[in-house]
């Protein structure tokens, strides 16, 4: 069964998601990543779709179902390097995905994140410095 | 005795194209700027070479048939031609009914002394010309159309350019409305152009758009959203009052999008996101 790697970057999350998902792999990754967050105690969870040219109204509801539950969970989503195309397909889905954050690409995802931590203030993280490189099995 | 109209005027060929050319020139309203007395008559030629070749006994009186197909052409020809040099719409109309006063000076000359021959062939050149006339009209409207739905293909190709104001801010006017076929282009066009230059901030200036009604504000959410998703900031300037104004009356809801009155505060706002400074350099004169 295919898999989609989660990384752990210190504080945050890192997906990158290199195939075009079908519904089962979305709906593993789902449970995958709040598994992750909650293990981790991840600040933050950072999903690079630049290589997905295709989406449909379930893929964007899997994204945004994601950004909801880890904002439940106090981890701030961002969704960074979404195509023109797809971003205009979801558009006319009706699907603007409001409350996820985006970027254009990686760098500026992992700034924002960081912004977002700092203004919310910075916490000690007890579990920070244990489980160093975690990945999903 | 009996004269065979068609016959007598095929004679007359001659005679006709002189009177024709002589009608045309003595108009107040010929163009010579726009085409020569000889082209003119070159033209003129071919018509009646055209019409008297196929115009018999039968057909006279018959303006639907098939006989006249060539002519027609000719005519289209010819009234298509004119209306892209820039011919008035009188001024071919002219064109051709001068030809009806030729062939009338004609038909006089012959039946002189026979009233109700010319009567009737008076009545049945004079349908045949005005049908000429029609299909002119026609084409010659249908040739200006042309012209006008290129014209339209060109504004659409060139309206929608996407200016990069600065590092990270590209800036879009959009000039004249906007309907869903034009969103889809300016949509697809900023999002590229976000991708390739690496823009995070994208300004959307209506100014130039002359009403906004309900479709027009969902067209714009749209590209706000999209741009939103691609990971960009997008802020509509150039709101003007009375656009302001229909806005709020349709009940349409901008709060979600930063809008600026002009396109100068927007920048202003983009150089406060992306924390950019702009100061009036420091004379050295004043220093002293």
């Amino acid at each position: 069964m295919e898999k989609i790697p989660i990384l752990r970057m210190g504080q945050f999350l890192l997906v990158t998601i290199q195939v075009d998902l079908y519904d089962r792999l979305a709906l593993n990754l789902e449970a995958d990543l709040v598994q992750m967050v909650s293990k981790t105690g991840a600040r933050g969870v950072l999903i690079d779709i630049s290589a997905v040219s295709i989406v449909d109204s379930f893929m964007g509801r899997i994204i945004g179902n994601i950004a909801n539950m880890s904002k439940i969970m106090d981890a701030e989503t961002v969704v960074v390097g979404m195509q023109p195309a797809v971003a205009i397909t979801l558009i006319e889905l009706g699907l603007p995905l409001t409350g996820v954050h985006t970027a254009l690409d990686v760098e500026k995802g992992m700034e924002l994140l960081r912004n977002k931590i700092l203004v919310d203030g910075p916490e000690n993280d007890g579990d920070d410095d244990d489980n160093a490189s975690d990945s999903a099995e | 005795m009996k004269i065979e109209i068609s016959k007598m005027l095929q004679k007359k060929k001659k005679q006709i194209i002189d009177l024709w050319m002589k009608n045309q020139l003595a108009d107040a309203g010929l163009r010579e700027d726009l085409m020569s007395n000889d082209e003119l008559r070159v033209q003129s030629e071919e018509l009646v070479d055209a019409l008297l070749k196929r115009l018999n006994e039968e057909n006279l009186a018959d303006i639907d048939s098939s006989d006249f197909d060539e002519i027609y052409e000719i005519l289209g020809g010819i009234s298509i031609t004119r209306a892209r040099q820039g011919f008035s719409p009188r001024e071919t109309g002219v064109y051709i009914f001068s030809l009806k006063d030729a062939l009338l000076e004609i038909l006089q000359q012959e039946f002189k002394n026979d009233a109700t021959q010319l009567y009737n062939a008076t009545i049945k050149v004079g349908k045949l010309i005005d049908n000429f006339g029609i299909v002119t009209f026609e084409t010659f409207i249908k040739g200006r159309e042309e012209v006008i739905l290129r014209q339209t293909d060109e504004i659409t190709e060139i309206s929608t350019p996407v200016i990069r104001v600065w590092d990270g801010i590209l800036a879009l006017p959009i000039i004249g409305t906007l309907d869903s076929a034009r969103t889809q282009v300016v949509m697809e066009n900023l999002l590229q152009e976000i991708v390739n230059t690496g823009s995070s901030i994208a300004i959307l200036d209506i100014s130039g758009v002359p009403a906004v009604d309900s479709l027009v504000a969902q067209h714009l959410i749209k590209t706000v959203s999209a741009t939103r998703l691609m990971g960009a900031e997008c802020i509509i300037s150039g709101i003007r009052p009375e656009i302001a104004q229909t806005v709020v009356h349709l009940g349409i809801d901008l709060s979600n999008i930063v809008t600026k009155a002009t396109l100068a505060s927007a920048l202003k706002y983009a150089f406060s996101i992306l924390q950019l400074e702009v100061r009036k350099k420091q004379s050295n004169s004043v220093k002293i």
